[in-house]
C-alpha cells in the first residue's frame, strides 16, 4: 500500500502515453535535480528582485498591523458594516482566502491518491500557499468578533463563568473545521519537507544552516525502514486530508446555508462552495507559479504540462460554479417564495448589478477561452485569466454576502453596504502578509520537493535480477 | 554489552552504491548470505528495497485507526456532555442531544486525532528525532540525501566479522566500503 511517492508506472512512459510536454525536462540526474533546487536556498544568494518583492509585501504587512491596531482601539465601527449588512469585507475575505487554500490540499492529497505524477513539482509551494492563505483567512473571523482578545471563549474549556460553546451553531463548527484544517495542512507540509531538510542539512555551506536545517530534519537519514513508514504516514495523511478539505468549505458554506436569509438558505451551497474553492485555488497557484518559474528559471520542472493541466482543472471547476449560479436562480424561482425570487432578480437589476455582471464576466464568460488549446499553451494569457478568476471569485463572495443581506424581509430594514478605507487597508494588508510569508518560504525552504523529483526520474526505476 | 569492548567501537560496515538497482541487488545478496541486522539508505523511497530487507508489517495504520476512533468518541462525547449535561440550553426548541448538529465537529475531531497519530506515530516508530547516529560519522554519507545509496551491515549481527563482512561487501561491486565507528 505504501507506494505514495513512487508511482509504479515508468514516468517516461506516463509522459509518452498522455502526449504533450513532459512533467520534467530530459537530461536530469539525482545530483543535478538536488543541486538545482537546493541552490536556490543555499548558494545562489538573495536576488535583488526578492528584496524588492519582500520589502513591498512587508510594507503591506505594516498596513495590516496599523489597520488591526486601529481596529482594536476603535472597534468594528471603522468598517463599513452596519445593520442590515453585518457581514462585510471580513467574511468576504475569509471565504475568499480559505477557498484559495483548498487547491494546495487538492494538489498534494487528492492528486497523490489519484497517482498524478505531474503534481510533484507544484505540490510543495501549493501546500505552502494553503498554509499562508489559511493564516490570512483565520485572521478575519477573529478581528470581526469585536473583542478579539476573548477569542479563546470559542474553545470548549472549563471556565469560572460556567459557560460552554453552542455546538448547534455552524460558527462553532467553523472553529473546529478551520483549526483542524490549519493543523493538518501544517503537518502534511512538514512531513513532506523532512527528507528535503535533511538534504539542506547535508549540503549547507554555513554552520548556521547545518544546525537549523539539522534540527528541523530531526536526524532523518533515509533508512529504508523509515521511508516505508514515512510513505504509509504520507499516504494516510493524504487520505485524511481529502475528506477534510471537502468538509472545510462545506462547513464554511453552512455558515450561510443554515441561516434563513434568502439567497443563503440553499442546499446547492456545499458542493458549489467546494468547487468554487478549488477554482479560485488553482487560479492562485497559476498566478504564483507562472512568475516563480520564470524568475527562478524552473521551466524544466514546472513545465507547460503543469500549466495546461491546471488550466483544465480551472475550466472544469469553473463550469461547476457556473452550474451553481444557474441552479441557485432556478431554485429561487421554483420555490415560489417571493423573497427567494426577489434575490436573483435584485442581483441582476438591483444596486449591485454591476458587481454581478462583473462576476459573471470574470467567472463564467472569460474562462471559456480555456477550451482553446492555443489559450492553454500561452503563458501570458493563462496568467491574465488566472488573475481574472481570482477577482471573479472574490466578487462572488461579495455578491453572496452583501446582496443577500442588504434587502431584508421588510423594506423598512433595507440598507446599503460600502467598504471604508480600513476595510480595504485590512484586505490589502492580508495580501501583503500572504506574499511576505511566500517570499520567506521561497528563500529559506526548497519550493519543489527534491525527494519526490528524484523518484520520478527515469534512473529511479529499479531493474531487478540484472 | 557495549561497555565490554575497547574503543573505537564499530557500529558496522558500510558499502556505497551509485544507483538504486545496485543497492537492491546488494541488499538481496546480503540477506541470502545470512545477514539479519542490515539497513539501507537512499535519497528517495524505493519499494523494492524494503522488500529486499525483509518485509516488516508496520503497526502505523493501526495506530492511526485507534487515534481516529479516540478522536471520534472524544469529539462526540464532549458535545453530548456539554449540550445535554453540563450546559443544557434550549435553542429553537431543538433537543439537548441534537445529534445531527454534532456530526461536523465529531468529523473534524476524528480527522485531527488520526492525522496527529499518523505524524507522531511515524516519528515515534522511526525513533525520530534522533540527533546522533553512527552512520553520520562517515563523511561520504552526506550524499545519502543527494544521489548515493548505502548498505550497512551492523556489528550486532550474529554473523558479523569485520574482515569477512568487509570482504563480502567488496564482492558486491560497491564504489567504496567503509567501517562505521560508533
Amino acid at each position: 500500500m505504501a507506494e505514495g511517492l513512487v508511482p509504479n508506472e515508468d514516468p517516461g512512459q506516463a509522459v509518452a502515453a498522455s502526449g504533450g510536454p513532459p512533467v520534467i525536462a530530459p537530461g536530469y540526474t539525482f545530483g543535478s535535480v538536488t543541486d538545482k533546487i537546493s541552490a536556490i536556498v543555499l548558494t545562489r544568494g538573495t536576488p535583488l528582485g526578492w528584496w524588492l518583492g519582500f520589502l513591498l509585501a512587508f510594507a503591506l504587512v505594516n498596513v495590516l498591523l496599523v489597520s488591526i491596531t486601529y481596529l482594536l482601539v476603535k472597534g468594528v465601527g471603522i468598517w463599513g458594516i452596519d445593520i442590515p449588512v453585518g457581514w462585510g469585507f471580513a467574511i468576504v475575505n475569509f471565504v475568499w482566502w480559505i477557498g484559495i487554500g483548498h487547491a494546495g490540499t487538492l494538489i498534494s492529497a487528492i492528486l497523490l491518491l489519484l497517482k498524478q505524477t505531474w503534481r510533484t513539482s507544484i505540490n510543495r509551494f501549493a501546500e505552502a500557499m494553503t498554509l499562508f492563505a489559511v493564516s490570512c483567512a483565520g485572521l478575519f473571523p477573529l478581528i470581526h468578533m469585536g473583542r478579539p482578545w476573548l477569542a479563546y471563549w470559542m474553545v470548549p474549556y472549563p471556565n469560572t463563568m460556567g459557560v460552554w460553546p453552542q455546538f448547534r451553531s455552524p460558527l462553532v463548527w467553523d472553529v473546529f473545521a478551520v483549526s483542524t484544517y490549519a493543523t493538518v495542512s501544517l503537518m502534511f507540509w512538514f512531513v513532506g519537507l523532512i527528507p528535503d531538510l535533511a538534504t539542506l542539512r547535508d549540503r549547507s555551506p554555513s554552520r548556521a544552516g547545518r544546525v537549523i536545517y539539522g534540527m528541523l530534519a530531526m536526524g532523518w537519514r533515509g533508512s529504508a525502514r523509515h521511508w516505508h513508514r514515512y510513505e504509509i504516514a504520507y499516504l494516510l495523511l493524504a487520505g485524511l486530508a481529502t475528506p477534510l478539505v471537502v468538509s472545510v468549505h462545506t462547513v464554511v458554506s453552512f455558515d450561510f446555508a443554515i441561516a434563513i436569509v434568502p439567497g443563503w438558505h440553499t442546499t446547492i451551497f456545499p458542493p458549489y462552495f467546494v468547487a468554487g474553492a478549488i477554482y479560485s485555488g488553482f487560479a492562485m497557484v497559476l498566478t504564483l507559479a507562472i512568475p516563480i518559474r520564470a524568475i527562478y528559471g524552473l521551466e524544466d520542472f514546472i513545465t507547460m504540462r503543469h500549466l495546461q493541466n491546471m488550466a483544465k482543472v480551472m475550466l472544469v471547476t469553473g463550469l461547476i460554479v457556473a452550474y451553481g449560479y444557474l441552479v441557485e436562480a432556478f431554485i429561487a424561482w421554483y420555490s415560489g417564495d417571493r423573497f427567494e425570487r426577489f434575490v436573483p432578480f435584485n442581483r441582476v437589476t438591483g444596486p449591485y448589478a454591476l458587481f454581478y455582471a462583473a462576476l459573471i464576466l470574470c467567472n463564467v464568460v472569460i474562462p471559456q477561452a480555456l477550451w482553446l488549446k492555443r489559450v492553454r499553451n500561452s503563458v501570458p494569457v493563462l496568467f491574465v485569466i488566472a488573475i481574472i478568476v481570482n477577482v471573479g471569485m472574490w466578487l462572488e463572495r461579495f455578491i453572496i454576502v452583501v446582496t443577500s443581506l442588504h434587502r431584508d424581509f421588510l423594506t423598512s430594514s433595507w440598507g446599503m453596504y460600502s467598504p471604508t478605507f480600513w476595510d480595504w487597508a485590512t484586505f490589502v494588508g492580508t495580501i501583503g502578509l500572504f506574499l511576505a510569508l511566500l517570499f520567506l518560504f521561497l528563500r529559506f525552504l526548497p519550493m519543489i520537493s527534491i525527494a519526490e523529483m528524484r523518484a520520478i526520474l527515469p534512473e529511479a526505476k529499479v531493474e531487478e535480477g540484472r | 554489552m557495549r561497555t565490554m569492548r575497547t574503543p573505537p567501537f564499530v557500529y558496522g560496515v558500510m558499502a556505497e552504491f551509485e544507483d538504486p538497482s545496485a543497492l537492491v541487488e546488494a541488499a538481496n545478496r546480503t540477506r541470502e548470505e545470512g545477514y539479519q541486522k542490515i539497513d539501507a539508505y537512499s535519497p528517495f523511497p524505493i519499494e523494492a528495497l524494503h522488500d529486499a530487507l525483509g518485509k516488516h508489517h508496520s503497526r502505523l495504520p493501526l495506530v492511526v485507526l485507534i487515534g481516529g476512533l479516540v478522536g471520534c468518541v472524544a469529539g462526540y462525547g464532549l458535545q453530548y456532555w456539554v449540550s445535554a449535561i453540563a450546559y443544557p440550553i434550549n435553542v429553537g426548541g431543538k433537543p439537548f442531544h441534537s445529534w445531527p448538529a454534532f456530526i461536523p465537529v465529531t468529523f473534524e475531531c476524528t480527522i485531527l486525532a488520526a492525522a496527529l497519530s499518523a505524524v507522531l506515530g511515524m516519528l515515534a516508530l522511526n525513533g525520530l528525532p534522533m540527533p546522533y547516529h553512527p552512520v553520520f560519522n562517515v563523511p561520504r554519507f552526506a550524499l545519502a540525501s543527494r544521489n548515493r545509496f548505502f548498505l550497512v551491515i551492523e556489528s550486532r549481527d550474529a554473523k558479523f566479522d569485520i574482515d569477512k563482512t568487509r570482504a563480502f561487501l567488496e564482492t558486491l561491486k560497491p564504489r567504496e566500503v567503509t567501517t562505521v565507528e560508533d
